[in-house]
């Protein structure tokens, strides 16, 4: 279907790379993002922070602040706590301050919010306002957090007498724990994916205008899912007058989301508050290490996994107990049902016949989240976790790692296939991908010049990941954000001059959006794309729908506008029977036209059909030509790939150069090869990042390291290889249009392809894991210990 | 403290204003000017998503004081385009793909035009050292790399 | 991010900038390319009340050879010096330094002197400047005095600059025939200070070293001048074993800090690794290759 579109070129339906749409705006600097928001009488907002991980708050002072020439308010927790504003919800049914009234939990916790007449004062009123506070004891390591004795954090819950948030647990345990004590072979490890944070370069920020005299907010605010953040703003401060009509939520243009603007900030509500309070629209815009060491963070799992495998070689068990390090609340981004995420997503690609997994959430002095860094719900640590077992377990069985996935992989013509845990996975070629990765890479020519340059002392490697991701959440039986299920929404107008106009409950950050939608409607109705009119958004006109995240878009939206374009088609095809005088069963539909069977000449196009639903629609027909979807999907979508990466090691100093990267992706047919291809090359450097670069840490009294871009290390174009793609095309049944959503895939594949390549490099030596980020002081310690060091 | 009057020329035409000694150059560009295609990614000087030219020459202009561009021509994204007519670099973004959230595209792009006014063929490895100092979190530099190459035939 | 509030002085002549340095004193900081000092006062860690911007002094912006020796002015950007033609072809050292730099960016504002003046031992071109036994000319209100480079930095983040003087030009030596030199840098991306850096200067005759500078980056609180390895290497024959062990002497002169880039043992072993490294390439441009 991707290989060879329906549609011409000039329609630019499904298959066609059609040049963004959004791009002009963008190209000429006239994309329209949060900071660009300028409204009549706007005031600036700035935010004091705790230098402390943990300390009672003895008392705020800002007598001196009030004192900077344009500072009009400090608002503090007392403030908010006036209108019981100070606590609000997270998305996982927790609490989280907004300000603090006793005491803060984490370095560069909002203490206290200054308005101000400009940014500049605004920063001057901030250095100005004093704050005492009493340290407390700061638990930093989550497994000291669940040691007895440790300091009981969440005070604030009184029934609350230790640090666990949740425990969850899926699989059978003892048929699990019967398979590895018969296996002929199991390895185990330790394997921890520190904390990193998405780092769009668009921080996070808002513009909140409260009008007192009709009582409506305006928010203009960086939001993956501006419909949701409404219903939270209407459920959370619905006792102080705000009520959900009379909200409107505006998501303008996003400078990359990643799964960091999905939740809600205090900074948001402090500034919506400090509108009300002051009559005049607030703008709050959060420098960069605001937004590294205060925003939502991603990972954070200490995972000890078993793999195990018979005498044959076959995989017969996976066991997994994680420790989620969750910070001081669970503000994760997981749907309600699932506290972590789709971590059970972990027995991979392989047809592992038992497994179990426990995942224990746990509160440490370190800002909440637990949210995706471009993946779906948890699915990175997921994968990270099964394919370095499976290197790991390979090169215990003397196997070579591509053949031992080749061996173990669920077979093609056994999809639909219900895993271990539960999952349904939808269609799936895992031999395909990695075949075809194989040959584009060269790989068995790779593995003799890896045996000669181990034979000279050099230091090369090849690593293999087959993951399988897990998105498009998702079906409404298991699938709610705070009770609201996980559909999405496409609302369809077709104008008289054929034209379109698009509406969706998602909202790009990047995606690509306002052209991929188009091709689908371009696809289901023979419009051309560039006659298509694509809106989101705007709470106020866009239907309700859950955002995009988790790869969503494609496998939900996208299958609503193919739907909402068939419910136009079906009554296209009535006008077009009555205009043509046939019955419907006489007409035949090739995108564009209906044309009467045995006389094509006879036919009508779309805009024919379009203007006639405006100025000759059969009688007793509405007139009109539009249709609403909300798509609630059968099952979750499951794209796959195959990537090979080699590396080279500096024996001196341990770095790691990633000389080739053949990425083989697979998310069923594609809507617009060029945007999956620039989603894969971004997708595959978000997984280069943390595999060799970024980390937050935290040293014993909480304080944060890497909390700006001085140590937060972004990849630039330098460290960045050329990425190599490909892919295969394994549709999905259940899609309406086949397609599986690719935004996140690299992101999940590419760290374990990365570690196992440098693991391989050292493999030789002995050496069976490195966690990542493998730095290269670390690839440097396994040189010294190997006496291998130049 | 003092404030001072500044005449420069933006994108061809004479501006003034008066700032504040600490004023940065890229607030006078957004806030006095609204010229909002130059965007703020960091503090600390590392993510170029508010490169300008400044006499031709790419400067972060969150590192720079907008008194200390006083006299000077600045160049911002606003002023790429002639008469309507995209700048060959705009086209090489847009024909390559070079873009996904747009965020850090204005600095990439001035960046890649001030390159390309020095060098006629750039190499990979040229373009990907040029860029080195602004970061895009989205595209993986590949396409960004070809939007260059693309921009730089088109002017040969 | 947003800088406290300053005065801002913008002298037209030397003699003004260094009127207004010996009013304000302390209280005054020179602005020259601004890459370290504008985010220095954006984080707030330094609130000086004036900005004393030499930036429009004419004539401060060479880089010229004078006399048998290369004069690099005071507003002489970075990324003049990596593109200059007499540097790249005669000090290649200076365009190998100039290249790793935070990143092309900020180079093009970045100035040479600028460097040296802001006594960061994490800066690249002081290693560099002690390898080649570079000098200083300091003008002050009494004139121009002229400092071996390897008695400038004085302390962490202090130099043998007065308050009221001005780093006005840097004058490195001639290369004479048989020489090379080299600088090589440990960074964890483009725009990181150095995990490790070293630059080595070599004045071979035939392939016996007659002299050798060394100079080592981001080591220990100040920029580190590797005197005993340079001393070892005087008389020795320019190769592998030699290299070695000078970089073993070096290391140890080496008194880094653990901190994100790597832990004491790493930086100390990089110390090692990458002045054998600098003085591989400094052997093989001193020979031609």
């Amino acid at each position: 279907m991707s290989s060879t579109p329906r549609t011409s070129p000039e329609v630019g339906g499904m298959g066609h790379s059609i040049r963004r749409k959004e791009d002009p705006r963008f190209l000429r600097g006239q994309g329209q993002y949060v900071d660009d928001v300028v409204l009549p009488g706007m005031v600036y907002m700035d935010i004091v922070r705790s230098p402390f991980a943990h300390a009672k708050i003895r008392r705020i002072d800002t007598s001196a602040a009030l004192k900077v020439p344009g500072v009009l308010a400090v608002i503090t927790g007392e403030t908010l706590a006036q209108y019981k504003l100070h606590w609000m919800p997270t998305l996982m049914s927790d609490t989280q301050m907004v300000l603090p009234t006793e005491k803060v939990m984490y370095q560069a916790q909002e203490v206290a919010a200054v308005i101000a007449t400009s940014r500049y004062t605004a920063a001057d009123g901030v250095a100005a306002v004093e704050v005492d506070y009493d340290p407390l004891p700061v638990v930093v390591d989550p497994f000291k957090a669940l040691e007895p004795g440790a300091p009981v954090l969440r005070t604030d819950k009184p029934d609350k007498k230790d640090n666990r948030i949740f425990h969850w647990e899926t699989g059978d345990r003892a048929a699990t724990d019967r398979a590895i004590k018969e296996a002929a072979a199991v390895v185990r490890q330790r394997i921890y994916i520190p904390r990193i944070h998405v780092a769009s370069i668009e921080t996070c920020g808002c513009v909140a205008s409260f009008n007192k005299t009709d009582g409506k907010l305006t928010v203009w605010m960086t939001t993956q899912a501006p419909h949701a953040i409404r219903t939270v703003f209407a459920l959370v401060a619905g006792h102080v007058g705000l009520s959900e009509e009379r909200i409107r939520i505006i998501s303008p243009d996003i400078g990359g989301g990643f799964g960091g603007k999905v939740p809600v900030y205090p900074g948001y509500v402090i500034a919506v508050a400090a509108s009300v309070v002051t009559g005049l629209p607030v703008k709050w815009i959060e420098d960069r290490m605001e937004n590294l060491q205060a925003d939502s963070f991603a990972r954070d799992y200490h995972m000890d996994a078993e793999l195990a495998a018979d005498a044959s070689g076959r995989i017969t068990a996976l066991r997994i107990k994680t420790v989620a390090d969750h910070g001081y609340a669970d503000a994760a981004a997981n749907p309600s049902k699932f506290p972590a995420g789709l971590f059970s997503v972990c027995t991979g690609s392989y047809d592992i016949k038992n497994a179990f997994v426990e995942v224990d959430g746990v509160y440490t002095n370190k800002p909440p989240g637990g949210i995706a860094y471009r993946c779906s719900f948890r699915v990175t640590e997921a994968a990270h976790a099964i394919e370095r077992m499976t290197d790991m377990l390979a090169q215990e069985l003397k196997v070579d790692a591509a053949e031992f996935r080749l061996k173990n992989f669920i077979a093609a013509d056994k999809f639909p296939y219900r895993s271990a845990l539960g999952w349904e996975y939808d269609s799936g070629n895992y031999e395909g991908a990695l075949k075809k990765a194989m040959d584009q890479i060269g790989y068995a020519a790779l593995r003799q010049e890896q045996a000669e340059k181990r034979a000279r002392g050099e230091l090369m490697g090849i690593g293999i990941s087959s993951f399988t991701e897990i998105v498009g959440a998702g079906p409404s039986k298991h699938f709610d954000i705070l009770g609201i299920k996980m559909f999405d929404s496409c609302e369809l107008r077709v104008h008289p001059t054929g034209k379109v106009l698009a509406r969706f409950g998602t909202k790009s950050q990047g995606q690509g959006h306002e052209t991929t939608y188009a091709q689908i409607i371009a696809e289901e109705l023979g419009i051309p794309a560039a006659h298509i009119q694509v809106e989101e958004g705007d709470t106020d006109t866009a239907p309700y729908g859950l955002g995009t995240y988790a790869s969503r878009s494609t496998p939900v939206a996208g299958a609503a506008t193919a739907i909402a374009a068939r419910k136009v088609r079906d009554k296209a095809r009535k006008i077009a029977a009555h205009l043509l005088e046939v019955s419907e069963d006489d007409l035949v539909w090739e995108p564009g036209k209906f044309s009467v069977k045995g006389a094509p000449a006879k036919s009508k196009t779309i805009q024919e059909i379009a203007l006639a639903a405006y100025t000759n629609h059969p009688p007793g027909m509405e007139a009109g030509l539009e249709a609403v979807n909300y798509y609630d999907p059968p099952n979750l979508t499951f794209p796959f790939g195959s990537y090979i990466c080699v590396v080279d090691l500096d024996r001196g100093t341990g770095e790691v150069k990633i000389r080739r990267f053949v990425a083989i992706d697979d998310c069923g047919n594609i809507i617009n090869p060029m945007i999956v291809q620039g989603q894969v090359h971004g997708g595959l450097t978000m997984g280069m990042a943390p595999a060799l670069l970024e980390e937050i840490s935290y040293d014993e009294s909480g304080n944060v390291q890497g909390g700006s871009f001085m140590d937060y290390l972004v990849p630039t174009a330098v460290e960045t290889p050329k990425w190599e793609t490909g892919h295969t095309v394994t549709p999905s049944p259940h899609h309406p249009l086949g397609a599986k959503g690719v935004g996140e895939s690299a992101t999940v594949g590419a760290p374990p392809a990365i570690a196992n390549a440098v693991v391989d490099a050292l493999a030789h030596l002995g050496v069976r894991h490195i966690d990542i980020p493998i730095t290269p002081e670390k690839v440097w310690r396994i040189l010294k210990e190997k006496g291998v060091a130049e | 403290m003092a404030r001072h009057t500044v005449q420069l020329t933006v994108n061809g035409a004479p501006r003034s204003a008066e700032v504040e000694s600490r004023l940065l150059l890229v607030h006078l560009l957004r806030d006095e000017f609204r010229l909002t295609g130059t965007h703020i990614g960091c503090d600390t000087t590392h993510c170029g998503a508010c490169t300008v030219l400044l006499d031709g020459v790419p400067v972060k202009s969150c590192t720079v004081l907008a008194v200390q561009a006083d006299g000077r021509q600045v160049q911002t994204v606003e002023g790429l385009a002639r008469d309507g007519a995209l700048h060959p670099i705009q086209e090489g973004f847009m024909q390559e793909h070079g873009l996904q959230c747009g965020f850090c595209t204005p600095g990439m792009m001035l960046t890649g035009a001030a390159l390309l006014e020095r060098t006629k063929s750039p190499g990979e490895d040229e373009i990907r050292r040029a860029i080195s100092g602004n970061l895009c979190r989205c595209t993986g530099y590949v396409n960004i790399v070809k939007a260059v190459q693309h921009a730089a035939a088109k002017m040969r | 991010m947003i800088p406290p509030a300053f005065d801002y002085h913008s002298p037209r002549t030397l003699p003004e900038a260094l009127a207004l340095l010996g009013r304000y004193g302390d209280e005054a900081k020179v602005l020259s390319g601004g890459q370290s000092l504008l985010p220095l006062l954006k984080l707030r860690f330094a609130q000086p009340a004036h900005l004393v911007d030499i930036g429009r002094i004419p004539g401060l912006d060479y880089i010229r050879e004078d006399g048998g020796v290369l004069k690099i002015g005071a507003l002489a950007r970075e990324a003049a010096l990596e593109t200059s033609e007499v540097v790249r072809s005669r000090y290649p050292i200076l365009a190998d330094t100039a290249a790793v730099i935070a990143d092309p960016i900020v180079r093009n504002l970045a100035t040479v002197c600028g460097n040296l003046a802001h006594g960061d031992p994490a800066n690249d071109h002081p290693a560099t400047m002690l390898a080649i036994g570079a000098e200083v000319v300091a003008t002050g209100p009494q004139g121009a005095r002229t400092i071996p480079i390897a008695q400038f930095f004085t302390g962490i983040f202090t130099t043998a600059l007065a308050p009221n003087e001005v780093l006005t030009e840097i004058r490195i030596p001639a290369p004479p025939p048989g020489s090379g030199g080299a600088y090589v840098k440990l960074e964890r991306k483009v725009g990181d200070f150095a995990t490790a850096g070293a630059a080595a200067f070599l004045v071979l005759k035939g392939d016996v070293v007659q002299s050798a500078g060394i100079g080592l980056t981001n080591l220990g609180p100040t920029p580190i001048k590797a005197r005993e390895a340079e001393g070892y290497l005087a008389g020795k024959k320019a190769d592998e074993s030699t290299f070695a062990e000078a970089g073993r002497i070096a290391a140890s002169a080496a008194r880094p800090g653990a901190d994100r880039r790597g832990s004491v043992e790493y930086k100390r072993e990089m110390a090692r690794v990458l002045t054998v490294r600098a003085l591989r390439k400094a052997a093989g441009r001193a020979a031609g290759r």
